[in-house]
């Protein structure tokens, strides 16, 4: 286990903690998801905590039980149709048919 | 409540020429509007898609009065497809604000499976904002109601497909199961629900949640019905590389309707505790019941299982963190205007995603962090392959494992909603399967006192989906009230 893995810290999740995991998950939060976060996912990792006891020395992590006859998952390199830009812009909250582009919110000021 | 029909006899009659797939289709939909939005109201259906299955119902019987032969082994049956699986030009929502307006572009290949076997696609049912519950709560269209009892929750997250089914609305459905999304509600709404191997059915047009976890499966009213839509869905699909390259047997010749000589694990230990003493009753009856017809009970021991609800919680919600960062405002879905992209991302995502999935989101996102990856996440898949291995173990001495599907019978909405972790603690019997990768099936085992239903799971090594489908067949003969609508 890595020393700077924090585990049994008695208020698990600050208002700070919360903030800083929404902003790498880009989530913008009330001020009352933010105590509502910080209770509720304390008591999901309390319970969690309870794996910690069991002995995982030499046991690989899963990496898929049932693929194993999947064999070579690869396709022949032929081109095959995938939609056309018309049908993927139509979903597009700002779209611009012309260009074929998405349009987003200025990137570099 | 309308008396189910079976999926077999809907395709028999059909294919006697005793009754058209007009027919078939206008019935469902007859029955749909005396139940779903009128009536008890229960909310199967997001969305009807009437005019269009009523012109694939004309287009099938046009067809049949010119050679007189089914377009394929479900020529003509009306199949309910929970909402977070896509169907061409029609609007996909999984439940969420975020994809109120997303018309999908393609079919998912369970639905072109369907349609070209013949099956009328009637309408894309509830479901907990992407696959995210255990009630359908966390729908952002509000839940769907137990047909057995309309002050319950149906289960879920694929409830309204259950509802669909155990309210006689249409005779199979489509659901996804995760983490016991299609077990879980086929229980407490008192019908059959199939989870198939992983990479047994084709993820391929279903909104993903948890990638490793996900399988799309049948609710039915009997286990024939189900391995009948089984062979239809089922077999490799060159656009999702985790199906496997084997063959798909045929499931509906493998039931035999006998249990003799089966043996059957059950994990008795891991019922010891938390289990209601309505349906630990119920379940004991339906052992013993087993065991005088024939089958070889045995006492096995999963010892990792107590772990499994952290293990899928955290290894679940850690692919859902990555799999919802699609949701951005760009491509699809809502946007919510920001003055830079980072704040536009930021106010689409915190706006348009539900409680429950933003909680998931965060609980994925801090398990995937740097610092906390190998005590949460790799600790989970190591827990995982133990989890596996017990099952491996069990199956060198029994044929299918049988438990409970869920510890309680339906509860009211509301009654645990403020509490997460009370409801995911209910999935306790339904993750394992999801995380060894291996087919369960949950069948109607008995009710409470008061009438609702309890369901049982028999879960088999992978790819032997004919076993559990075998006990299932054997158990509705054996139990010959299993379903209270029957």
């Amino acid at each position: 286990m890595p020393s700077d893995t924090k585990r049994a810290d008695e208020a698990r999740f600050s208002r700070a903690d919360v903030a800083r995991i929404a902003t790498l998950a880009r989530l913008e939060l009330t001020e009352p998801e933010l105590d509502l976060y910080a209770r509720q996912l304390g008591g999901i990792l309390e319970h969690a905590e309870q794996m910690q006891s069991v002995n995982t020395d030499g046991v690989p992590p899963y990496t898929g039980a049932t693929t194993d006859d999947a064999g070579d998952a690869l396709r022949d390199d032929m081109p095959v149709a995938s939609l056309s830009v018309e049908a993927a812009l139509q979903n597009a909250p700002q779209g611009d048919r012309v260009a074929g582009t998405f349009v987003v919110p200025k990137v570099i000021g | 409540m309308a008396t189910r029909e079976t999926t077999i006899a809907v395709r028999d009659a059909i294919a006697r020429g005793e009754r058209t797939a007009t027919d078939a289709c206008n019935a469902a939909l007859a029955t749909i509007d005396a139940l779903d939005a009128a009536g008890p109201a229960l909310h199967a259906f997001q969305l009807v898609l009437a005019e269009r299955a009523r012109a694939k119902a004309v287009a099938l019987d046009h067809a049949f009065a010119k050679d007189a032969t089914p377009a394929g082994p479900l020529h003509g049956v009306p199949i309910a497809i929970k909402d977070n699986i896509v169907v061409n030009g029609t609007i996909a929502t999984a439940g969420s604000k975020m994809l109120e307006t997303f018309v999908a572009p393609y079919d998912a290949t369970v639905v072109e499976r369907l349609e070209a076997a013949g099956a009328v696609i009637i309408g894309k049912t509830t479901c907990d904002e992407f696959a995210m519950g255990s009630s359908t709560e966390n729908s952002a269209y509000g839940p769907s109601k137990n047909p057995i009892d309309p002050t319950r929750i149906p289960g879920g997250s694929s409830g309204g497909s259950a509802v669909a089914v155990a309210a006689g609305m249409t005779t199979v459905a489509l659901g996804s199961d995760t983490g016991g999304s299609i077990r879980q509600p086929a229980a407490m709404c008192g019908i059959t629900g199939l989870k198939p191997t992983y990479g047994r059915v084709s993820r391929y047009g279903l909104i993903a949640y948890g990638s490793s976890l996900d399988q799309i499966g049948p609710f039915a009213g009997n286990a024939r019905d189900a391995a009948l839509v089984l062979e239809v869905i089922a077999g490799h699909d060159p656009r999702d590389s985790t199906t496997a390259r084997r063959p798909v047997p045929s499931f509906s010749s493998a039931l035999t309707g006998s249990v003799a000589g089966l043996r059957i694990g059950v994990p008795s230990r891991l019922l010891e505790h938390g289990v209601d003493p309505e349906v630990l009753s119920s379940f004991n009856a339906a052992t013993a019941s087993l065991a005088a017809n024939g089958a070889t009970i045995i006492d096995i021991e999963l010892p990792h299982s107590r772990h499994a609800i952290s293990a899928y919680y955290l290894i679940a919600t850690a692919e859902a963190s990555a799999n919802l960062a699609r949701f951005d405002g760009v491509r699809f879905g809502l946007r919510v205007p920001g003055g830079s992209l980072t704040e536009m991302y930021d106010a689409t995502r915190g706006r348009g995603f539900g409680a429950e999935v933003k909680r998931r989101i965060m609980l994925g996102t801090y398990v995937l962090s740097a610092g906390y990856y190998d005590a949460y996440y790799l600790k989970a898949q190591q827990v995982r392959t133990l989890i596996q291995r017990d099952f491996t173990t069990a199956f060198a001495s029994v044929d299918t494992v049988l438990m409970p599907t869920s510890p309680v019978p339906a509860f009211t909405f509301g009654e645990r909603v403020d509490d997460p972790l009370q409801m995911y603690l209910a999935d306790v019997f339904t993750v394992s399967a999801n995380l060894a990768g291996i087919p369960a099936i949950s069948i109607p085992c008995g009710t409470t006192t008061t009438g609702l239903p309890i369901g049982m799971q028999f879960l088999a090594r992978a790819w032997d989906e004919a076993s559990i489908l075998r006990a299932a067949d054997a158990w509705e003969r054996i139990h010959a009230h299993a379903s209270p609508h029957t």
